[in-house]
């Protein structure tokens, strides 16, 4: 038998620290925290900050454990869950609006780790519980959006260059249909808008008529710019949840995943994620008589009929003109708060062009009732509906009614976090409660715990002291996963679990081809040494192809797999790349160690 | 100690006739199964809503049957999974009715009843998210059994492919059969459990093809079904302690792995039963009648021998 080269022996050494090293903050825990961020980009986290927080936190006897601060999001560590309730409690009233104070778990091993990016790996949402969303943005109503909006321009264009039309309206929804007066003006229109409206393609249809189509590249721009607006204001109204650590990304060219850890109440986050809310200031018609006859089902050209909600949580019906004052795009910041009666109310501030459309509809209607329209999922809600006393300039407005603080804050929240590009519809939904996350944990460290057990038993009964080599390089192995997956800060989920269970069984094969190789060529009569060598580098081959088949399978797995399912391949696929190195690595090192330079009569296998 | 100290060589080959017969009547009766009684989808692949629950005592399941078709949800199944206390309910998606607020609406209802009731977990997927794993799936499986085959084929010869692509799938439908048969759920990790099968039983049959080339190599002039259960034999041992180990992995997550990894590890058992038949009687059978022959494989060996002189 050759000796075993030291640069060899020295990879398995590295590779050993680096794995332990990787490995033992998974063994650490973590430690209940409260994370504060801030929610304007104009407001920072800095020094005095976090002395303010220590005081505030001191002052009420509320003594962390240390802070951690990444330049963005400060980290205050508690002993326990009570203490961190608590100073979530106090650090919110603290520090007002402009943060967003979320808890959180951070890693408990030490500092030095952390600063090696030594880290637990993260636990999926099947461990530690919470909810998981997969978002479908609604792309026949975003192109209708953006219809709407070339409707506006095309009348504008075809006003300007004096141009008669009949109507000018979306037709199927997914084309603007243009009435002309003669097969003339409806070629000179088609001119008209090829030069002033290139993102168009404008085509006659029938004599009079013109249609106009959005381009192919046009409306790939406009369903990828549907989804990363409806992206950013996810984040905005997640981050005003406060959940820390949130997963919020794309997923295909339609789809957005929303990970949001630690969230139990389901009921509220739906509702907060899949709004569409905007709001719209019109006016109500008061006229008694009409009021009647729209309520006996004869509602008005131009007018429509929605609820108020009372204060005692009744509705009455409010004949409310179509016509849209102003919407919520022109609102700049809604903040709830009280109004001078004491009940809650929403302060918006409005931007330039907004608060000269107020001032000029207030100074207008004088005397009249203003509606405010919240449009939520395509239905519309009367907020509340005020008297409008005087003209009101400067763009700032309340709106009080009968709401609660929650409502109040709610409201705010979707007017300020802006409007969705396009609404959205919660295709899949997993929610996992905190007690069958770590129920899950328990038994997915059990089966490994007793597999692993039970392979190290029979290893050892059955092929005596290179039984025990091998389950030692099996250990490497399992050392190597949990670091490399470590490392990469993979997501450990069941499957995940699983899949390290399944890997560690499969991985035991190698070793048993090299064993049963080893007793082979003792039976042919080999010498102790030679069998050894002859063993390792027979089953290589063998190892190698059986390894690399599995390994196709597992990419496959990596590449079609989502969820569930691709969890449990990238442990699967990482599994099979240390088990090959500490099949034949580690445990050929440990052979060399015991049997290298000995005389051995017979091998104990 | 040592299980198998096998003097002479076990005539496999002889059985084949034997084997492939009882491997082609579990192959139609997995079959039939499938298309009479079909799969046992959750919810990932049909779309609706699968919610647990938990009570502090044993659940009434005719109350929350009761209240279920009190909302219009007669389709829905209750059952008891676990324990008396814990309740899996299974909700269809409908068209009139918004799955993804369902699950509240369904928990406040049972709380009005037992305000002790504990939401433990919700999975809700929408109809047009089944189909896509489903597609996914068969796409999987596809590349699974493409790579292989171009492995194999490189590796080895065309002949070798074949036989370990149609003994695996052999072993897919078998799985596939037993779930139909038992009405096992069939889920993605089962799926995950199955891809992982398709690649552990191929890995078997390659550990038989090399020892069958290394065979065709070293051994002179015995003929194709000697050499063949030559291979068998010698790696017989290795086979059964290879299985057992994993097997009793797979056990272990059976036993101590929960609910949650029942199938899975139900689906693996299966599998590695299989994947050790397949991979010795019916993969290697076939590699024997498709006509393998030394000249197939040592060719190849001859080329390197003059590279490396």
């Amino acid at each position: 038998m050759t000796k075993f080269p030291v640069w060899k022996y020295l990879i398995i050494i590295v590779a050993i620290i680096v794995g332990l090293l990787y490995t033992l903050p998974n063994f650490y825990g973590e430690v209940p925290a409260v994370q504060i961020s801030s929610s304007r980009s104009s407001v920072q986290i800095g020094d005095d900050l976090i002395k303010k927080t220590t005081d505030a936190l001191l002052a009420q006897s509320v003594q962390p454990q240390g802070e951690v601060f990444d330049g963005k999001t400060l980290k205050f560590k508690f002993k326990t869950t009570d203490d961190q309730l608590k100073a979530r409690d106090i650090i919110a009233q603290t520090l007002g609006d402009n943060f967003i104070v979320a808890l959180n778990l951070i890693s408990a091993s030490p500092d030095w780790m952390s600063k090696m990016n030594a880290n637990p790996m993260f636990l999926g949402l099947d461990l530690r519980g919470g909810v998981h969303f997969l978002l479908e943005v609604d792309m026949d109503a975003a192109i209708k959006k953006t219809l709407d909006k070339y409707v506006g321009e095309i009348r504008r264009d075809l006003r300007n260059n004096q141009i008669r039309y009949g109507s000018v309206a979306v037709d199927n929804g997914s084309s603007v249909l243009i009435q002309l007066r003669d097969e003339a003006t409806a070629a000179s229109v088609i001119d008209q808008l090829r030069k002033d409206l290139p993102k168009l393609q404008a085509v006659k249809d029938g004599d009079t008529n013109v249609r106009v189509v959005v381009s192919p590249d046009e409306v790939q721009k406009i369903k990828e710019a549907a989804v990363k607006q409806n992206i950013l204001i996810l984040h905005n109204r997640v981050n005003e949840l406060g959940v820390a650590e949130p997963i919020i990304q794309q997923q295909g060219p339609e789809r957005i995943v929303v990970e949001l850890p630690g969230v139990q109440d389901t009921a509220r986050a739906k509702d907060i994620l899949g709004r569409t809310a905007t709001l719209e200031v019109r006016m109500v018609d008061d006229d008694k008589p009409t009021l009647t006859q729209a309520l006996n089902g004869n509602v008005p050209v131009g007018e429509e009929l929605l609820d108020e909600p009372n204060s005692d949580g009744s509705m009455t019906k409010l004949l409310v003109k179509k016509d849209v004052e102003l919407t919520g795009d022109n609102i700049n910041d809604a903040q709830a708060g009280f109004d001078e009666n004491g009940s809650p109310a929403v302060n918006i501030s409005l931007d330039g062009t907004g608060s000269s459309i107020f001032k000029q509809v207030t100074g207008d209607n004088v005397g009249k009732r203003m509606a405010m329209v919240l449009v939520d999922h395509g239905k519309s809600q009367v907020v509340t509906a005020p008297v409008i006393r005087t003209q009101i300039g400067g763009g700032q407005v309340q709106i009080s009614g009968a709401m609660s603080v929650q409502d109040a804050n709610d409201v705010a929240l979707l007017l300020r976090s802006g409007s969705l590009a396009a609404p959205m519809n919660i295709i899949e939904e997993r929610t996992v409660g905190p007690s069958l996350g770590q129920e899950n944990i328990d038994k997915g460290f059990h089966s490994v715990l007793w597999g692993f057990v039970a392979i190290a038993i029979f290893m050892c009964v059955y092929y005596m002291v290179f039984g025990a080599v091998s389950v030692v390089s099996l250990g490497v192995n399992l050392l190597l996963l949990i670091a490399v997956l470590s490392m990469l800060q993979a997501t450990l989920t069941l499957p995940g679990i699983a899949a390290i269970a399944l890997t560690l069984g499969m991985a035991i094969d190698s070793n048993v081809l090299i064993n049963e190789r080893i007793r082979e060529e003792l039976r042919n009569g080999q010498k102790p040494h030679a069998a050894i060598e002859a063993g390792y580098e027979h089953a290589w081959a063998t190892i190698l192809d059986s390894n690399v088949t599995t390994l196709i399978a597992g990419l496959a797995l990596l590449a079609f797999g989502s969820g569930p399912v691709k969890g449990f391949a990238v442990v699967h696929c990482l599994g099979i790349l240390t088990s090959m190195f500490s099949a034949v690595l580690v445990s050929r090192g440990i052979t060399g160690l015991l049997y290298a330079n000995k005389r051995i009569k017979k091998l104990p296998i | 100690m040592e299980f198998f100290k096998i003097k002479k060589d076990i005539p496999f080959m002889s059985y084949g006739k034997l084997t492939t017969s009882i491997s082609l009547l579990t192959f139609i009766l997995a079959l039939f199964f499938l298309f009479t009684r079909g799969l046992n989808l959750s919810v990932e692949f049909t779309g609706g809503t699968l919610m647990e629950v938990q009570y502090s005592q044993a659940a009434n399941l005719d109350a929350i049957r009761n209240k279920l078709n009190g909302m219009g949800l007669d389709q829905a199944t209750v059952q008891n999974y676990g324990s008396s206390k814990n309740v899996m309910l299974r909700l269809p998606n409908k068209k009139d009715i918004n799955g993804a607020s369902l699950s509240n609406n369904v928990l406040a209802a049972l709380k009005l009843e037992a305000p002790d009731v504990q939401l433990k977990s919700v999975e809700y997927i929408g109809p047009q998210v089944g189909k896509d794993l489903v597609n996914n799936g068969l796409m999987a499986i596809a590349f699974v059994c493409i790579g292989i085959m171009a492995y194999l084929a490189l590796r080895f010869e065309w002949r070798f492919a074949v036989s370990a692509i149609i003994a695996n799938m052999h072993d897919v439908v078998i799985i596939l059969g037993c779930f139909a048969a038992f009405q096992w759920e069939f889920s993605l990790t089962v799926l995950a459990a199955i891809l992982a099968v398709l690649g552990y039983s191929v890995n078997e049959s390659v550990v038989v093809f090399d020892r069958i080339r290394e065979n065709f190599r070293t051994i002179r002039g015995g003929t194709v079904s000697h050499i063949i259960n030559n291979a068998i034999t010698a790696t017989i041992s290795r086979t059964i302690i290879t299985h057992g180990c994993t097997e009793m992995m797979v056990l272990s997550m059976l036993f101590f792995g929960g609910a949650s990894l029942h199938y899975f590890a139900l689906a693996l058992t299966i599998g590695i039963l299989f994947g050790i038949y397949s991979s010795v009687l019916v993969a290697s059978p076939l590699v024997m009648w498709l006509g393998v022959s030394r000249e197939n494989l040592v060719k190849q060996t001859k080329r390197k021998e003059e590279a490396v002189v």
